[in-house]
């Protein structure tokens, strides 16, 4: 999530006025405010024409779309094939008890988001656990819990 | 400023120059940003290398130019560092191990040992001994790990964009689906459909309907475990340019799209730098190197939807709508995006191509085994020794890229299957380690080739596990569409939940057989059709697992909670207090320094002790 967000017109402005555009603002405003807004929502809308009812049913299809606003930093346990094996699941249920929180949901002082990822293609290091933009690889419950309690 | 290159015997000219002008002294230092090496911190690597030769302040013939390149392929002894001319190859690199290496190695010449790879006692002074690269064959991966993938010289010296040029000047769109037909290249997105043949369809479609036609790069890399694609398009991305270029012109394409993952942010940059560089090189835009074709591209990112890796569902994402697909009566070559005649490739598929048009249909059909042309990337992941890419002729056993190539699962003699193809694919036993590996053959074992995710297990692993987890990923992803997947998957995981709980049924396998055949008959697309592939080779394969699960309530892998104990082992407990101390439920007794107990009672085997024991002295039963 960005600090000063910049403004939501000059996201517009990127893109020519067409559907087909929709999709692309929609990822463009996720980056930039971490979730979108009833109003982004109704402003994108209207810059690509297409009814509210559309952009609801694509920002729930896809997964990387959130209607609400997510905590200060991410915490992503990898849920790939090769991090399953090696035990990813048995440290997202631990986050989920130390966090209070379920895989999905952000904690009541908007400091952890715990998301779950299908892959994040550092199968080398599995299980891995990102936090923000910082690999944890090989990573054990207890680690992971050290680097948080840091944070 | 990049020169804008007006036709196609100026690209050849330029890239002869650029050969000639190297120093094959040149002293060049190439670490790896591939995804296994980045995430273990090779950024800070090259980083390090590019302020050191700064304040070292160099004699001109031993500066060495740092190259940041795209994956090297041997992702678990990363971050890799590749010196030439010396050809030295260093593993595990730290930012503290640079300077060393430039005085030492750079300067002095001097090889340091301890930055070697070693395996079975052997040292490894350079890549090219090693075994996990010796038995490789790089034909779409050919610039990973050698070229800066955005500095546009590199690239043209390595002669990027050659094919294309001569496939627009020297050859008749026709000549290039012949020659493409001829290679007998397969679609390396999984499902190895003739290229040329698809080619053919929508240039066909064409003539019949007169209009724009579109080519699509697939880089939808949804398969957990797979990585190589990310890997072409982080480090090599002008190579899927010059693929869509070469396609594009063959079936009579103005407009083309790049579809990616939005998990891949690296890939997205990477891939624009590039387009952004062809562009002003006028290999991409209006009067292509003055052929007067015109062609240019657009990137539309994935929004975290598996199944989008469907042709159908691709379409109607880049035209902006939820991303679910059609029944396809009309192949989306005739009827893709916007109605339109529409080629759909995936990206190794398309990284290949310049090779073909280089060297010829008959080259690359000679390469791997018969009706499988080429060679194939994999990402040999699990529980095997040499974690990483690897890039072999298809026709290869099993066998070969797990135990030779892969080095085998760590401490054990023996494999216990292999995963191929993704949530989509089956299960191989170790039995049928010698099956050759191309479409045919896993296709006839009851997987598939895939994207080429392959997965090493071992006897840990248990395989109603493996099972269940496929099919929660693909409910969790089915669209929805239609009644088959939506209900067909759910069904099926309710019966892998109960065998896991210890609750099933013997009778339950057969009914399980049979639910499954119907939602592979029954299914719109083929995340539904293949989505039974894991259970059902399971249960060829591995019955006796799935019977113990259900007889014996006993997970003989020692994976399904529900059928497990934590135990101390009273011998390794050296009383150290750690994992009582870690128990969310406080079940964890004894006294300091004497043997722990847990209490099974209240255990609710959330694993934290065996996680937190220094001793192993935490065992699963």
């Amino acid at each position: 999530m960005n600090q000063a967000a910049i403004d939501l017109d000059f996201i517009l402005d990127k893109y020519p006025g067409e559907p087909r555009y929709l999709i692309s603002l929609l990822q463009d405003v996720q980056a930039e405010y971490g979730y979108i807004s009833p109003e982004a929502m109704s402003s994108i809308c209207d810059h690509v024409m297409v009814p509210i009812s559309r952009a609801w049913s694509v920002a729930t299809f896809y997964k990387s779309f959130s209607l609400e606003p997510k905590g200060e930093h991410e915490i992503r346990v990898c849920l790939g094939t090769a991090c399953h094996l090696k035990g990813g699941e048995r440290i997202a249920e631990g986050l989920e008890m130390e966090l209070g929180v379920q895989r999905g949901e952000t904690t009541d002082d908007l400091k952890f988001t715990l998301e779950t990822v299908n892959c994040l293609g550092a199968c080398a290091l599995a299980p891995v656990v990102m936090v923000d933009d910082d690999y944890i690889g090989g990573a054990r419950l207890s680690a992971v819990r050290r680097y948080l309690k840091k944070m | 400023m990049m020169p804008r290159v007006e036709n196609a015997e100026e690209l050849r000219v330029w890239r002869e120059e650029l050969v000639k002008a190297r120093d094959p002294n040149q002293p060049i230092v190439r670490v790896c940003l591939g995804p296994g090496c980045l995430a273990q911190g090779a950024d800070k690597v090259a980083q390090a290398f590019k302020q050191t030769i700064k304040e070292k302040k160099l004699a001109v013939e031993v500066r060495p130019l740092v190259k940041e390149t795209g994956c090297h392929g041997f992702c678990k002894i990363g971050p890799l560092v590749n010196l030439a001319p010396s050809g030295l190859f260093y593993a595990r690199v730290k930012p503290e191990d640079v300077e060393s290496i430039l005085d030492l190695s750079v300067v002095k010449g001097e090889v340091i040992e301890r930055l070697l790879y070693s395996e079975n006692g052997t040292q490894y002074k350079t890549a090219a001994e090693i075994p996990f690269y010796k038995m490789q064959q790089k034909i779409a991966m050919r610039n990973l790990g050698i070229i800066d993938p955005l500095d546009f010289e590199d690239v043209v010296a390595a002669g990027a964009y050659q094919a294309a040029a001569k496939a627009l000047t020297e050859m008749t769109p026709e000549e290039v689906i012949a020659e493409v037909e001829r290679s007998g290249l397969r679609g390396r997105g999984g499902a190895g459909f003739p290229t040329g043949r698809k080619w053919r369809t929508a240039a066909n479609a064409l003539a019949r309907r007169p209009g724009p036609a579109y080519i699509v790069c697939n880089g939808d890399e949804g398969d957990p475990g797979a990585f190589m694609d990310r890997a072409i398009m982080e480090g090599d991305p002008h190579s899927v340019l010059e693929g869509l270029i070469i396609g594009a012109y063959a079936i009579g394409a103005h407009e083309g799209f790049i579809y990616v993952r939005t998990e891949y942010p690296i890939a997205v940059k990477n891939l624009r730098t590039a387009i952004k560089q062809a562009r002003e090189l006028g290999l991409l835009g209006k009067n292509i190197l003055g052929t007067g074709f015109d062609f240019d591209l657009q990137i539309n990112r994935g929004a975290g939807a598996f199944v989008c890796g469907e042709s159908t569902a691709l379409f109607t994402s880049i035209e902006g709508k939820p991303g679910e697909p059609r029944p396809k009566y009309i192949r989306s070559a005739e009827e893709g995006l916007w109605g339109r005649p529409t080629v759909l490739n995936n990206v190794e598929t398309l990284a290949n191509l310049p090779g073909i048009i280089q060297n010829g249909g008959e080259w690359y059909a000679g390469i791997g085994a018969k009706g499988n042309s080429g060679t194939k990337a994999f990402s040999l992941v699990g529980k095997v020794k040499n974690v990483g890419l690897v890039e072999v002729p298809m026709g290869v056993p099993l066998s070969r890229i797990v135990e030779e190539i892969g080095g085998g699962v760590p401490g054990k003699d023996r494999f216990k299957a292999v995963q191929t193809g993704g949530p989509s694919g089956g299960c191989i036993p170790y039995e049928l380690k010698d099956t050759s590996v191309d479409y045919d053959s896993l296709t006839k074992a009851g997987s598939m080739m895939g994207s080429g995710g392959m997965i090493v297990m071992d006897d840990r692993d248990c395989v109603v596990d493996v099972a269940r987890y496929f099919l929660r990923f693909l409910e969790d992803e089915s669209c929805g569409k239609c009644l088959p997947c939506r209900l067909g998957l759910k069904g099926m995981l309710e019966f892998l939940d109960r065998f896991a709980k210890g609750k099933g049924k013997i009778e339950d396998i057969d009914e399980l057989e049979n639910l499954a055949q119907a939602v592979k008959d029954g299914s719109l697309c083929a995340l539904g059709g293949s989505a039974p592939n894991p259970v059902l080779t399971t249960i060829k394969y591995f019955r006796d697992e799935y019977e113990a699960h259900i007889k014996e309530k006993k997970c003989p892998a020692g994976v399904c909670k529900d059928l497990i104990t934590y135990r101390i082992d009273p011998d390794a407990c050296t009383g150290c207090g750690v994992c009582a101390k870690n128990c969310p439920q406080e079940c964890i007794t004894g006294e300091k320094k004497k043997p722990h107990v847990i209490d099974e009672s209240l255990c609710i085997r959330c694993g934290m002790c065996l996680d937190s024991c220094r001793f192993e002295a935490v065992k699963v039963e």
